[in-house]
């Protein structure tokens, strides 16, 4: 009974449990968008749909699902297909590696506290910097399987565009290693818990960059050129409708919180307070769940603002911004950081 | 040896940054533009056609439809062209009213041209700041004539209405509120890195080509030539009116968005020295308009609209119809030095340039 | 209101300096010259357009405001384009006019302004009036193809039955879809 608990029951009940939670903030992050931005913007959102617009996202959902499945003529069938597939599920599995805390007992729901996480794996970053690559996949075969000159233009601007900033991206996350000495996503807070700090003070600049970088890989404003409305339509989603056109909306959130959930785990101490080490938290209640998706929901409302104050990079900017500057100024944070963590030794 | 050939991307006439129905055949190599060739007449319907069959007065409603963004000044050049054929002389006050209706149409011409180019360039909040602000104008044309975009706000000889009561000081109003908000598209805009670097350097014009090109408006001031037709050609009351002629250094992107936006302050300028010395009481009409029917002449009118010169050419042949009527459009006229403009650069700098460039298809294909 | 006492009369301006100076250089190829409301036009022959344009971009006339077609079935020489030019220095204008006869080429201004490019493909397109040396003369507003030149007088202003299909085929038998100006 323990060892199938343990290893199927209990991690399937979880990736159950953690799915349905994402996809449910996946929805929501829609929704709040479209209200922070209105409000930003001097407008008001869907508002009708539900007390204060509250439905809109199953609205939505319902209207997408329910669209005819239209395909270009000339298209590549079965890759059409399989694109927006794999924008969403290398997005939602790097879920299963993420820890939302380290042991609780869900505000006292459970006798036992269980691990707030599906599984711990020794290269846990390795394979979260690997799966977010995978999805540069699926843009590129949505773009070059629609057989449209436009979706091409943007799978090609996101295939060079992803791959640039993951460079940077992933020195500036090798900086935390130094730090952490584990690539282990557990042990890293952990790490972070040990040091009394959050990496993000020692790495800011290693934070800075993975932002920046991240907010490019999820095309995002201000890099969102591969579906830059007022040059290429839609980008590389041009062609696409209904539900596969809702899986790329998907793929495109469940990526921005993935960018921000690694980002709360690597440099924002997951699931600790700030400090950690103050006494004053021993006082108060410990509320994992509330830091980690409190830390999740202001990267969002951070993704929102960017997008409601700037215009957009051109693309020869936008790998200048890569290559000259975001690339050098990680491997010279790196060798800081190698430095100073060599001086404490 | 593989072979090698351009990609030819058809842009419009249904696209999201072409503003109504350009289409744009662009050569591409790559990203960078080799070639552009603007196609037009999506919109065509054969106005001048229509002005020759109708007589003068009808004529006025359909100039709404050529610049739908700026009627005022669509109607305004053709009134005053017809007042020039007959040698007419238009009240004082109607003069006033007319400059009042110019500058606020002008104001919220710029206002649609700064949402959309900045869309375009990706910044999407100041596309519902200014359109905020342009419902204010927009409320102040349908309280003075009834409609808010085809105005149809001038009759040869002056204009249809005596401004109604209580409209001067909701115009001060709007005034008070303009010249804060000016500022929120400027905080975001004018010192921001990335519009900066998306816009110098893009779209440069010489003073000589834009000459050549017979650029006029902003397109020619943000090359540096103080050319503006309130002030070269004067008309109504503008010689009495202290304003000035905003002019950029390097013919590029940004400079025509600054001389935009100085010019909207000059607008506001404009609107409160009129407040000012606007007559309270007198004619709005010329009298003896009747029936128009004047003799064999030829005349060419222009005023300067928010897009540039506009003219009206009329052939009169003693009929009560025009025999012949030319619009001047200048949209199409500054259309023209769009290949010029965006050769070398890249697509996403085609938009920017269309943009800055401020057409509008009706006024082009008539 | 046509005997109106405030219309502007034309007036002769052949003694006019500017006039004077030109027509020293092209003697009679200056057809005619009058002011109507202060506007200078003068008549020319074809022949000497490009010269005396280039004349005038030296006098500063750099800036070319507008070409009008205007089409006159009656006359003998049926079109009549109409230039008007601008001078920055002292804000002038001035309106050139040349009359041509039907299939007769004008010279191309475009070796002078490149802005004169649409403008006289607008007036090939509307009048069929033919430019020489003109670098792409093709139809702008209308579609390639098109048969006619809408600015005529003798153009039907209902427009003319092109032979475009806009409704396909879906008509119930016998019904056809209306003919656009068929007897016009």
């Amino acid at each position: 009974m323990s060892f199938l608990f343990l290893y199927l029951i209990l991690p399937a009940i979880k990736g159950i449990v953690i799915l349905s939670i994402i996809l449910f903030l996946v929805a929501y992050a829609t929704f709040i968008e479209r209200r922070v931005l209105a409000f930003m913007q001097a407008r008001l959102g869907p508002n009708l749909a539900g007390p204060e617009g509250i439905l809109q996202p199953i609205a939505d959902g319902v209207k997408l699902l329910f669209k005819e499945d239209l395909v270009p003529s000339r298209a590549q069938r079965f890759l059409h297909l399989l694109a927006p597939v794999l924008i969403l599920v290398p997005a939602l599995v790097i879920f299963g590696l993420v820890p939302f805390g380290e042991a609780g007992n869900l505000f006292g729901l459970l006798k036992e506290p269980i691990t707030l996480y599906i599984t711990d794996v020794n290269v846990a970053l390795l394979l979260v910097i690997g799966f977010a690559s995978l999805g540069v996949y699926g843009l590129i075969l949505g773009g070059w399987s629609s057989n449209s000159k436009y979706s091409f233009i943007g799978a090609l601007r996101s295939a060079a565009q992803v791959v640039s900033y993951e460079v940077p991206q992933v020195i500036s996350l090798a900086s935390v290693l130094i730090l952490s000495g584990s690539l282990s996503l557990v042990k890293i807070v952990q790490a972070q818990k040990e040091m009394g700090l959050w990496f993000i003070f020692p790495g800011f600049i290693a934070f800075f960059i993975y932002i920046v970088c991240g907010i490019a890989e999820t095309n995002r404003l201000p890099f969102d050129l591969p579906e830059a409305e007022s040059e290429l339509v839609a980008g590389y989603h041009t062609e696409y409708s209904g539900m596969k056109f809702a899986f790329f909306f998907m793929g495109e959130y469940a990526n921005m919180i993935v960018v921000s959930s690694v980002a709360t785990v690597v440099f924002l101490g997951g699931w600790l307070p700030p400090f950690p080490s103050l006494s004053i938290w021993q006082h108060l209640p410990d509320l994992p769940l509330v830091w980690f998706f409190g830390k999740v929901l202001a990267f969002l409302f951070l993704y929102i603002w960017l997008r409601a104050t700037f215009p957009r990079y051109r693309f020869d900017q936008l790998m200048d911004l890569a290559w000259k500057w975001l690339l050098p100024l990680s491997i010279l944070n790196l060798v800081i950081i190698g430095l100073v963590k060599w001086g404490i030794k | 040896m593989l072979e090698i050939r351009e990609l030819e991307l058809n842009m419009g006439p249904q696209h999201p940054a072409t503003h109504g129905v350009l289409r744009l055949i662009l050569k591409v190599d790559g990203e960078r533009i080799i070639d552009a060739k603007p196609v037009i007449g999506y919109l065509h319907r054969g106005t001048e056609k229509l002005f020759e069959n109708q007589t003068y007065p009808m004529n006025v409603p359909h100039t709404d439809r050529l610049d739908y963004i700026a009627a005022a000044t669509n109607n305004h050049a053709y009134c005053g062209a017809v007042e020039k054929l007959l040698g007419v002389e238009v009240p004082r006050k109607a003069k006033f009213i007319r400059v009042i209706l110019d500058e606020l149409q002008r104001i919220s011409s710029h206002l649609v041209w700064l949402a959309t180019h900045a869309l375009d360039i990706g910044a999407m909040t100041p596309f519902f700041y200014t359109f905020r602000e342009r419902e204010l104008i927009l409320d102040l044309f349908e309280e003075y004539c009834g409609a808010r975009l085809t105005l149809n706000c001038m009759t040869i000889g002056g204009v249809p209405e005596d401004l109604p009561e209580g409209w001067i000081e909701k115009l001060q109003n709007f005034i008070q509120i303009f010249e804060e908000k000016i500022w929120d598209y400027e905080n975001l805009l004018t010192d921001n890195r990335i519009w900066k670097k998306r816009t110098i350097g893009v779209g440069v014009i010489s003073p000589e080509d834009a000459i050549n090109y017979g650029l006029t408006g902003p397109p020619l001031r943000g090359s540096g030539i103080k050319y503006d037709v309130r002030r070269a050609l004067p008309y109504e009351v503008y010689p009495e009116l202290d304003f000035e002629i905003p002019i950029g250094k390097n013919g590029d992107t940004y400079d025509r968005y600054l001389v935009r936006m100085e010019e909207m302050r000059q607008s506001i300028r404009i609107l409160k020295q009129c407040i000012e010395k606007m007559p309270k009481e007198g004619e709005i009409q010329a009298k003896g308009l009747k029936f128009i029917k004047p003799k064999p002449a030829e005349v060419y009118f222009s005023v300067e609209a928010p897009k540039g010169e506009l003219g009206f050419h009329i052939i009169s042949d003693g009929s009560p119809k025009p025999y012949r009527v030319r619009v001047r459009p200048p949209s199409f006229i500054n259309l023209q030095a769009l290949p010029h403009m965006v050769k070398g650069h890249l697509i996403a700098d085609v938009v920017a340039v269309i943009g800055t460039l401020d057409i509008v298809l009706g006024e082009i294909d008539r | 209101m046509s005997e109106k006492k405030g219309q502007p009369e034309y007036q002769s301006a052949l003694e006019n300096s500017f006039v004077l100076k030109l027509k020293e250089k092209f003697k009679e190829e200056i057809l005619d010259a009058k002011t109507y409301s202060s506007e200078l036009t003068i008549w020319i022959s074809k022949e000497i357009l490009i010269p005396v344009c280039k004349d005038l971009w030296e006098d500063g006339f750099i800036y070319l405001v507008d070409i009008m077609g205007i089409h006159y079935p009656q006359r003998e020489k049926k079109f009549e384009l109409s230039y008007i030019l601008h001078n920055f220095k002292n804000n002038e204008r001035l309106r050139l006019k040349v009359e041509v006869k039907e299939g007769e080429p004008v010279p191309s201004l475009t070796e002078i302004w490149k802005g004169a490019n649409w403008l006289e493909r607008e007036i090939f397109d509307m009048f069929g009036v033919q430019f020489s040396n003109h670098p792409n003369l093709e139809r702008i507003l209308m579609w390639e193809g098109f048969q006619g030149h809408p600015l005529r007088k003798d153009f039907p202003l209902k427009g003319i039955d092109t032979g475009a299909a806009i409704y396909p085929d879906v008509y119930p038998e016998g019904v056809k879809p209306p003919k656009g100006g068929e007897n016009a």
